[in-house]
């Protein structure tokens, strides 16, 4: 039974409607005390670094998240979900985030921001193909250890499009509007657990 | 690198996707469910829904429709048509709508698009402007009500104060273009994608290839929007984005 995180931000419909298509079994968890630590975990959204954080903060889910991740609880984190792994976001400068993986969340320094639209991932992690993912974002993770990249793509500079250490699988782009790209790949995650 | 999108709309009437000539003679042209997968299946970036009923039954129908898009559809889809306050736009995004578009309600209540913004984030906003080439001054004045009405506005002045209000994109028609199959309006989307800073989405004129291969060269369109070409059967997306790769435009195959 997978545990979707509700943190009251936007577009947890998307992903729910996905799951539906898939299918596949999940309840909407809005507190952390409803996170039991041995089921598989996703955390989806939009949003700005600093409010996620503070939404996850006041709703308990900092310390049973960090925890259930670190043993290895299947966890799959998209958009938002991915930055918040990291120690901390230009975004919001004054929060901090999860700190589960070491690096920061850093701006792009494009003609246009935030990037709208389809864009070429290329895979580093075998059992993975490359594709084409559907981004809406302005920000991207910068891991200090390289060997987490799971995608790269190239938005006027490269950048880290997704990671995967363990179990922990988290990507940049909406897997849920990645046409067939982002079923297949949201189902793979769901097979294997 | 960022792929230029394909982007099909659909008009609908009353749950039923209509083909016309400025909203006379509307033919029927199927459900929207099994177009929108359809154009999907060959390929399809986004999609875009207008709403053309004119009636609150209408209004309705189309939530209806926008709720049955949203349990199959796998790409990303807006949906307009007289969408005139925050609450119609949040019933949309709540159906399932990724983003809402609005036209008129906007030029005449322009915090309608810092209301949305706000309340829904900015990826969800775009603001769809009808432009006309003016003849007072060196520019493009806005066309609202179906083209039915020129404001007299600058169309450029009102794009980027749409951008300060928080709009996320841009869907730019050229109602000198729009209905004709001569081409999209090259120097109109140019202006505007060079001066914004946000994507242009560029809507009007599209006849086949060589359309989508200028305005997204010397045009600079981040996306292009087209129906007739699509619902005439003239050309399948995928045929179509078949050429713009040989034309060494960037799409997603």
């Amino acid at each position: 039974m997978i545990e979707l995180i509700d943190y009251g931000g936007g577009n947890i419909g998307s992903m729910i409607r996905c799951l539906q298509r898939l299918p596949a079994d999940f309840i909407s968890v809005e507190t952390g005390d409803r996170i039991s630590g041995n089921n598989p975990i996703i955390l989806p959204g939009v949003g700005a670094f600093g409010s996620v954080m503070n939404s996850l903060r006041t709703r308990n889910f900092e310390k049973p998240l960090v925890a259930a991740i670190e043993s290895d609880v299947p966890f799959l984190g998209v958009c938002i979900g991915l930055q918040v792994l990291f120690d901390a976001s230009e975004e919001s400068p004054d929060t901090k985030g999860l700190g589960i993986l070491g690096g920061k969340v850093l701006r792009y320094k494009a003609r246009k921001v935030p990037q709208i639209g389809w864009n070429r991932v290329e895979s580093s992690q075998k059992g993975f193909d490359d594709g084409y993912a559907y981004f809406v974002n302005s920000f991207y993770p910068q891991p200090l250890d390289e060997s987490v990249v799971l995608y790269q793509s190239h938005y006027e500079t490269s950048f880290c499009a997704g990671v995967k250490k363990g179990n922990t699988l988290a990507v940049q782009f909406h897997p849920e509007k990645s046409g067939t790209f982002g079923h297949e790949l949201i189902g793979r995650w769901i097979d294997a657990l | 690198m960022l792929c230029k999108r394909i982007i099909p709309c659909l008009d609908v009437d009353n749950g039923r996707t209509v083909k016309g000539v400025n909203f006379q003679n509307l033919r029927d042209v199927g459900d929207p469910v099994e177009l929108a997968t359809m154009y999907q299946d060959q390929g399809a970036d986004e999609l875009v829904f207008l709403d053309i009923s004119a009636t609150i039954e209408g209004r309705q129908t189309m939530l209806e429709v926008v709720k049955r898009v949203a349990e199959v559809l796998m790409i990303p889809f807006t949906v307009g048509g007289g969408v005139s306050s925050l609450k119609q736009a949040t019933a949309l995004l709540k159906a399932g709508a990724d983003k809402v578009t609005t036209n008129s309600a906007a030029v005449n209540r322009p915090g309608l698009v810092r209301e949305i913004a706000q309340e829904h984030g900015s990826q969800c906003c775009v603001l769809a402007i009808d432009a006309k080439k003016s003849k007072s001054h060196d520019g493009w004045d806005v066309l609202t009500h179906g083209g039915r009405e020129n404001t007299g506005i600058d169309a450029l002045v009102w794009a980027l104060l749409a951008v300060e209000l928080g709009a996320g994109e841009i869907l730019l028609t050229s109602w000198d273009r729009d209905g004709t199959l001569d081409g999209f309006d090259v120097p109109l989307t140019k202006e505007f994608a060079q001066q914004l800073p946000i994507p242009v989405i560029a809507s009007g004129g599209a006849g086949g290839p060589d359309s989508f291969v200028e305005i997204f060269g010397d045009g600079s369109a981040d996306a292009a929007l087209a129906a007739s070409i699509f619902h005439d059967g003239m050309w399948t997306v995928d045929a179509l984005k078949s050429q713009l790769k040989k034309n060494g435009i960037e799409v997603r195959i």
